[in-house]
C-alpha cells in the first residue's frame, strides 16, 4: 500500500514523564507527530500545541437547531395545520411546549455532537486502524515521528532526545 | 508528581497496589476465557423467565388488554406502575455518570459503566408497559408527530403523556450515546489484549478502530463533559415529566405540585438500590473488590440515605398538605390509602422508603455489605409499592362509589412484570461477560492520584506538616 509510512516511535511509562519530554521536545525544535495514551492525560494536548477542540460550539449550534424544529413544527401545527379550540386556550401556548422543546434541544445537540465526534476522529464500524504499539491502551504512552524525508542525523538527534527525557524504549517502525 | 494534591487520610478509591497494567488485566479477565458454567446457569434462568415475559406480552396482543384487570375504575395499574419504577431504576446511571461528573466525584469511575448499562437495560424495560398498554401495539407509531392521511391529525403537544414520549425517547437515545462513547476506548484495550482474531475483529468492530490518539482523546474528554451537561438537565426532566403525568390531571392524590422533586428523589433513590443490588453480586463474581471498594458502597448508601429521608419528607407533605387543604376529596384519598383497603401497602411503602434507610445515619452500617444488600432489596420493593400506592389507591374509589373496587393483577400481569425482570438480568448478564464492566481508561486516570500506593507516597510527602505527624497509612490498610 502506498500510505505506509515510517515512524520513530517512543515509548513512556509515565504521564508526568510524557508531559515534560513533550514539552522539552517541542521547546528543541522538533515536530511531533502524535501521541498515544491508555487514558486522557491533562494537558497533553496543550503541550502539543493543538488546537483547542470546537466540538462544545457545533453541540451549541446543533441544541439551536433542535429548539427551532422543535417550536417551529409546533407552531405550524398548532397555529396553521391543525388549531384546536380547547375552551379557548390560545392556539400557541408556550409554556406547555417547554418539555418538548428542552428535550428536542438535548437531542439534536447530543446526537449532533456525537456523530461530530466520530467524523471528526474518522472512527466507525469495521475500521482498520494502524496500531503502532499495542500497549499504548493498556499502561505504556508513545509520542510518534513521522520519518518522511528525514535523515539519519535527525533520526539520532531525535532518539538521543527521547532516551534522555525518559524513554524506555525507542524504535522505528513502518505500519 | 502527582497531578494536584490529595489528602493522604481520604480513602482511595482502587485497592491492591494496582498498577495500570493490573487494571487493565483484572477488568479485560471476566470477557475472556470460556464460558462459566455458573454463568450460564444464571443466564439461562433470566432468560426463561424473560421469554415466559415475552409469552404473556404476546398472550395480551392476541386476546386484548381485557387480559388485564384494569377497566373503568382503575384505568392504570400495575403496567404503569412497572413503568415508573423501572424509569425510575433508570436514573442512577445517568446520575453517576453525568451529575458525579460535573461535581468531580471520583469514586463514580468504579460504577459508571455499569450503571449506565442497568439504565439502558431498565428504560428499554419501561418503554415496553405503556406501548403494550395502547393495545393495538401495531398502531403505536401514531405517537409520533408526523403528516398523516386523517386529517392530518396531529399528536397533542398540550398533554404530558406525549411529553413523556420526548423525553424517554430522548433519554434512551442520550444514555446509549454517552455509555457508547465512553466504552469506545476500553473497547479499543479489550481488542488489543485478544488473543484470537476473532476477538480481534470483534471488539475492534465496537472500538471503531479507536487508537487513543491525543487528539482524539481531547474531543472525548469535551464530549463526555457536553454530553453530561446535557444529561443532567435530561436526567431531572424525565421523571419531572413521568410525574406531569399525574399532577397536572385532577384526580386527588395525584394533583399536587410537589410531585416532580418527590418523583425525581424517588428516582434515584430506586436507581441507587438497584445498582447496589447488582453491583454487591458483581463484584464478588467478577473478582472486582478492589474497583467497587466499601468506600464506594458506604458513597452510595450516603445518597439513598438522602434521597430516601427527601421521599420521606414528600409523604409527610403530602398528608400535610391534603389536611391543610381542608378539601374533602383530598382528604379523603389520603385517609384512604392509609387506612382504606390497601394500607399494607402504604404501610410497606412507609416502611420501606422512610423508616429503613434511616439505619444509614451509622457508619458501621453503611458499610456492611449483607446489610446494604438486604436494603437495596428493600428499598426496590418499597419503592415499587411508592408507584403503586400513588397509582392504584387513588384510583380505585372514584367519585362514584357504584364503581368502588378492589384491583388485583391477572396472572398476565404479574407475567409481564417478572418477564421484564428477566429480560433486564439477561441483558445485564450479557453485557457483564462481553463487555468491560467497569471504565477501564477512566480507572487509569485517577489511579495515581486516588489509588491506595498514591496515599502511601501522598503522605510521604506531607509527613513533616504537623496535622499529619501522628497519621500514619500502610497499604493494605484498607478492608475491601
Amino acid at each position: 500500500m502506498s500510505d505506509i509510512k515510517k515512524y520513530l516511535v517512543g515509548m513512556f511509562d509515565d504521564d508526568d514523564v510524557l508531559l515534560h519530554a513533550v514539552s522539552h521536545i517541542r521547546g528543541a525544535g522538533y515536530e511531533i507527530t502524535d501521541a498515544f495514551t491508555p487514558f486522557p492525560v491533562h494537558g497533553l494536548e496543550h503541550e502539543l500545541g493543538l488546537q483547542p477542540t470546537r466540538l462544545h460550539t457545533a453541540g451549541f449550534f446543533f441544541g439551536a437547531t433542535g429548539l427551532t424544529v422543535a417550536l417551529s413544527m409546533i407552531f405550524f401545527i398548532n397555529k396553521f395545520n391543525y388549531p384546536t379550540d380547547v375552551g379557548g386556550k390560545p392556539f400557541f401556548g408556550l409554556l406547555a411546549y417547554v418539555p418538548i422543546c428542552f428535550e428536542h434541544t438535548v437531542l439534536y445537540s447530543a446526537i449532533g455532537m456525537t456523530v461530530s465526534f466520530y467524523y471528526l476522529c474518522n472512527l466507525y464500524p469495521g475500521k482498520t486502524p494502524k496500531i503502532i504499539d499495542e500497549r499504548t491502551t493498556d499502561h505504556l504512552f508513545s509520542l510518534t515521528f513521522d520519518l518522511e524525508n528525514r535523515d539519519a542525523a535527525y533520526i539520532s538527534a531525535v532518539t538521543e532526545l527521547l532516551k534522555k527525557e525518559g524513554a524506555i524504549e525507542v524504535y522505528q517502525k513502518e505500519i | 508528581m502527582s497531578s494536584h494534591f490529595e489528602s493522604p487520610i481520604r480513602e482511595p478509591l482502587i485497592l491492591g497496589n494496582k498498577t495500570w497494567k493490573d487494571v487493565t488485566r483484572d477488568i479485560v479477565k471476566p470477557t475472556t476465557g470460556k464460558l462459566q458454567p455458573k454463568w450460564l446457569f444464571w443466564t439461562s434462568i433470566a432468560a426463561t423467565v424473560a421469554s415466559f415475559g415475552v409469552f404473556c406480552i404476546a398472550w395480551e396482543v392476541a386476546f386484548g388488554i381485557g387480559t388485564w384487570n384494569v377497566n373503568k375504575t382503575v384505568g392504570w395499574a400495575w403496567d404503569i406502575t412497572n413503568f415508573v419504577w423501572w424509569i425510575g431504576i433508570g436514573h442512577a446511571g445517568t446520575l453517576i455518570s453525568a451529575i458525579l461528573l460535573l461535581f468531580r466525584q471520583k469514586w463514580r469511575t468504579g460504577v459508571n459503566r455499569a450503571a449506565e448499562a442497568m439504565t439502558i437495560f431498565a428504560v428499554i424495560c419501561a418503554g415496553l408497559f405503556p406501548v403494550f398498554h395502547m393495545g393495538r401495539v401495531w398502531d403505536a407509531f401514531f405517537i409520533f408527530p408526523y403528516p398523516n392521511t386523517r386529517g392530518p391529525l396531529w399528536v397533542n403537544f398540550n398533554s404530558p403523556l406525549l411529553w413523556d414520549v420526548f423525553a424517554i425517547s430522548t433519554y434512551f437515545t442520550v444514555s446509549i450515546l454517552f455509555w457508547y462513547t465512553g466504552l469506545v476506548p476500553d473497547f479499543g484495550t479489550v481488542r488489543d489484549q485478544s488473543k484470537t482474531s476473532g476477538r480481534w475483529k470483534f471488539y475492534n468492530f465496537l472500538s471503531f478502530g479507536w487508537i487513543g490518539s491525543a487528539k482524539h482523546w481531547e474531543r472525548w474528554e469535551s464530549l463526555s463533559l457536553i454530553l453530561a451537561g446535557l444529561s443532567t438537565p435530561l436526567v431531572l426532566s424525565v421523571h419531572t415529566i413521568v410525574s406531569f403525568d399525574f399532577a397536572t390531571s385532577v384526580i386527588p392524590g395525584w394533583h399536587t405540585t410537589i410531585m416532580p422533586p418527590y418523583f425525581v428523589a424517588g428516582a434515584i433513590f430506586s436507581g441507587f438500590a438497584m445498582v447496589l443490588t447488582l453491583m454487591i453480586v458483581a463484584r464478588y463474581v467478577m473478582n472486582l473488590q478492589d474497583y467497587i471498594t466499601l468506600a464506594h458502597i458506604e458513597s452510595m448508601n450516603k445518597i439513598m440515605l438522602l434521597t430516601g429521608t427527601m421521599v420521606g419528607i414528600a409523604y409527610l407533605t403530602e398528608i400535610f398538605t391534603a389536611w391543610y387543604s381542608s378539601d374533602p376529596y383530598e382528604m379523603y384519598s389520603f385517609a384512604n390509602k392509609s387506612q382504606g383497603p390497601y394500607w399494607w401497602a402504604y404501610a410497606s411503602m412507609m416502611f420501606c422508603n422512610l423508616v429503613s434507610p434511616q439505619v444509614f445515619w451509622i457508619r458501621k452500617f453503611r458499610r456492611n455489605i449483607a446489610l446494604t444488600f438486604c436494603m437495596s432489596i428493600v428499598i426496590n420493593i418499597g419503592m415499587w409499592f411508592e408507584r403503586f400506592v400513588i397509582i392504584v389507591i387513588s384510583l380505585h374509589r372514584d367519585y362514584l362509589p357504584s364503581s368502588f373496587l378492589y384491583y388485583s393483577p391477572t396472572w398476565v400481569e404479574v407475567g409481564t412484570f417478572i418477564g421484564t425482570i428477566g429480560i433486564f438480568m439477561t441483558l445485564f448478564l450479557l453485557f457483564c461477560r462481553f463487555f468491560p464492566a467497569i471504565a477501564i481508561a477512566e480507572v487509569k486516570a485517577i489511579l495515581k492520584v486516588s489509588g491506595d500506593k498514591a496515599r502511601v507516597r501522598q503522605l510521604e510527602e506531607v509527613k513533616d506538616e504537623k496535622a499529619y505527624e501522628n497519621i500514619t497509612v500502610t497499604s493494605g490498610a484498607w478492608d475491601h
